[in-house]
């Protein structure tokens, strides 16, 4: 995979939202790299910035209160932030494409699901009317929705049914890339897992790269390559999947893994919640983001910037106490 | 759909007995005899008491109402005029076309100006657009619909010469009637768009829309649009339903012989039959243009549609309707 051709690189991006008088910080001075083929994972609690960085790499923030600061978002060669409207309307849907958290609304209520899948064909491939809905239909079978359904509306439609539509209508062009922004957060656990599986089956046979964010650790286990792990708008762990479950880092990922429940272990272990909140992200803190909240904290922490350093084989953490936690751990 | 409408049209038996029983008791109460009226004050006890005969006010009222109803109900005889001795019937055919054709080119005009006009403040939210927008909204609606005519008439017809002060021998002549009706329903309906539009614009599915690469023109229209349609077609429909009662007005000024001016006469001059058969037509055409309103919803939103598959009565369709 290494060898592989990188296909997105996000430097440096930086994202703030207006909102009455102040200004929110979502996401802060992010960079990262998703190669062709691979799934990364991006995992953070609710409001760490996850779905900010996918919607501004499709450029659909909210408008006027989101914008991207600064920062490039580097796509097949061209700056994503800078190109024109027209051009960026060309990749989104066609090369990248989104498929959104709650598949409940993300559906127009009043178009057919097949006419919803049928626009995003017709914007970007060069097809009859009717080659146009032959392919929607082979794009719900794809998905296991019986091509008949075509003219049905999303209130005929279950939860995990309309997921998959959703999927079937981020999948029609054949995407380089997909961003999932919890794809499998809102169904029940039974669905959940049919519809990782045959996200997992779709990404392999159109090779399409991932951009996972979820913040279920479960997920991000069987499906990602690597895993970016986000607080308060910062990546604070960035490293393969393997190497971020065998061998954690920040204070903020142990406790991440702490607050997961294990059925094999000891029954008389409690859950280790991370206590506190995640500061405002109108008024962030100076120095380490996580310190209000971390055991190992002291007064450099909170007075430094802290820098994204590497501790060996490309795993990077945002810590300066990584010595001090590996010993703890 | 078809058992729908053939539902709804049964049901508005009731409703027409209803206004009938209604105005007819209002009239009855109304101080004022109409054989005085046509008489003059100089009339005799005894040719009043005549009068009255011959137009069948000696009789009690409940005879009078069963007659009346059945003439009109089981004949479409809606009687005569106490002062012209014409059929009402008769005159309302030739009247009811000109207030219907006034009542729909200004709701026509009122759509394709409030709709734009709703979207641009909707999509420009807290711009100078928007707040241009809905303060030309608010200055419309709470203008006086009968000033804005009398100046449109100064400015156009008198100072300019371009459009007839009166009458509408040609199409000319519907111009200033029309647009004094339609401003008031425009800014209405703008208002309406504006709020509808806001409701969905911060939808996932519009972000879903965006996300395909759709052109935003085309993300207004067929997503935004399109949802926030359905309080936008209840408020045009109400408002056709008050256009056809206020079309009055611009009869009135505008010497249109419409149903408004019509009725107009006939309540000062206490002509019963020209009153209620007038208040029946309103009434007639007021439930069709609801049935119309709910037909068009139905096309609008498939959800609305579902419910009148499975027969439901209540549905969002009657929950906007009350909303509104």
């Amino acid at each position: 995979m290494k060898e592989a051709e990188k296909l997105l690189t996000i430097n440096d991006l930086t994202v703030e939202f207006t909102s009455d008088r102040e200004i929110i910080q979502a996401v802060n001075h992010v960079s990262l790299e998703i190669y062709k083929g691979e799934t990364l994972g991006l995992v953070g609690e609710t409001g760490a910035g996850k779905t900010t960085i996918a919607k501004s790499i499709l450029r659909i923030l909210p408008k006027p209160q989101g914008r991207t600061k600064s920062g490039s978002i580097i796509f097949d060669g061209a700056d994503l932030l800078s190109i024109s409207e027209h051009e960026m309307r060309k990749i989104r849907g066609n090369k990248i494409s989104m498929i959104f958290q709650d598949p409940m609304s993300a559906l127009n209520p009043v178009v057919s699901v097949g006419k919803q899948i049928s626009e995003a064909i017709m914007l970007h491939q060069k097809l009859s009317k009717k080659e146009t809905k032959e392919l929607a239909i082979k794009m719900l079978e794809m998905v296991g929705i019986p091509g008949a359904r075509y003219d049905e509306y999303p209130h005929q439609f279950s939860g995990g049914m309309k997921q998959r539509v959703i999927i079937a209508m981020a999948l029609a062009c054949r995407p380089e890339l997909l961003l999932a922004d919890e794809p499998t957060t809102a169904l029940d656990v039974t669905i959940q897992a049919q519809v990782l599986e045959m996200m997992a089956k779709l990404k392999e046979e159109l090779k399409t790269s991932m951009l996972l964010i979820t913040h279920d650790l479960g997920i991000v286990a069987e499906t990602c390559d690597k895993v970016a792990v986000i607080y308060a708008g910062e990546i604070i762990e960035y490293a393969g999947v393997e190497e971020i479950f065998d061998n954690p880092v920040h204070p903020y990922t142990l406790g991440l893994f702490g607050s997961l429940p294990s059925a094999d272990g000891d029954k008389e272990k409690r859950l280790k919640p991370i206590n506190g909140m995640m500061p405002n992200p109108a008024r962030l803190p100076g120095g380490c983001k996580f310190a209000e909240r971390c055991p190992h904290a002291s007064e450099e922490c909170r007075s430094n910037e802290i820098e994204l350093a590497d501790t060996g084989e490309g795993h990077l953490v945002r810590c300066m106490k990584c010595s001090l936690v590996k010993e703890a751990r | 759909m078809i058992n729908y409408i053939v539902k709804r049209l049964l049901l508005m038996i009731p409703v027409l007995l209803g206004v009938s029983l209604l105005v007819f008791t209002i009239m009855y109460f109304t101080p004022g005899d109409p054989a005085i009226i046509i008489l003059g004050p100089s009339a005799t006890q005894e040719s009043i008491a005549q009068t009255k005969q011959e137009l069948g006010l000696d009789k009690p009222f409940g005879e009078r109402y069963l007659e009346y109803i059945g003439n009109a109900f089981l004949r479409f005889d809606l009687g005569k005029s106490f002062f012209t001795g014409r059929s009402v019937s008769d005159e309302v055919l030739i009247r009811l076309p000109y207030t219907l054709k006034l009542a729909g080119l200004a709701i026509l005009c009122s759509l394709i100006i409030g709709i734009p006009a709703g979207a641009t403040a909707a999509m420009n939210q807290n711009t100078w657009k928007d707040n241009a927008t809905m303060f030309g909204a608010l200055f419309f609606l709470s203008m006086p619909a009968f000033w804005f005519a009398l100046v449109l008439v100064m400015i156009f017809s008198i100072n300019l010469k371009l459009l007839p002060v009166v009458g509408i021998e040609t199409w000319t002549g519907y111009i200033l009637p029309v647009i004094s009706m339609s401003v008031g329903g425009a800014a209405g309906i703008a208002r309406q768009t504006r709020s509808s539009m806001l409701e969905v614009i911060r939808q996932d599915y519009v972000t879903t829309a965006r996300a395909k690469g759709q052109k935003e023109r085309l993300v207004v229209i067929g997503h935004i649009l399109r949802n926030g349609l359905i309080p936008i077609v209840v408020v045009a429909g109400n408002s056709m339903g008050t256009m056809m009662g206020g079309a009055l007005i611009a009869e009135t000024i505008f010497s249109i012989p419409g149903m408004g001016s019509y009725m107009v006469n006939a309540i000062s001059k206490r002509d019963y039959p020209v009153v209620q058969g007038g208040v029946l037509v309103i009434a007639v055409c007021f439930s069709l243009i609801m049935l119309l309103v709910d037909i068009v919803l139905a096309f609008v939103d498939p959800r609305i549609r579902a419910q009148f598959s499975s027969k439901k009565k209540k549905g969002s369709a009657a929950k906007w309707k009350a909303a509104a």
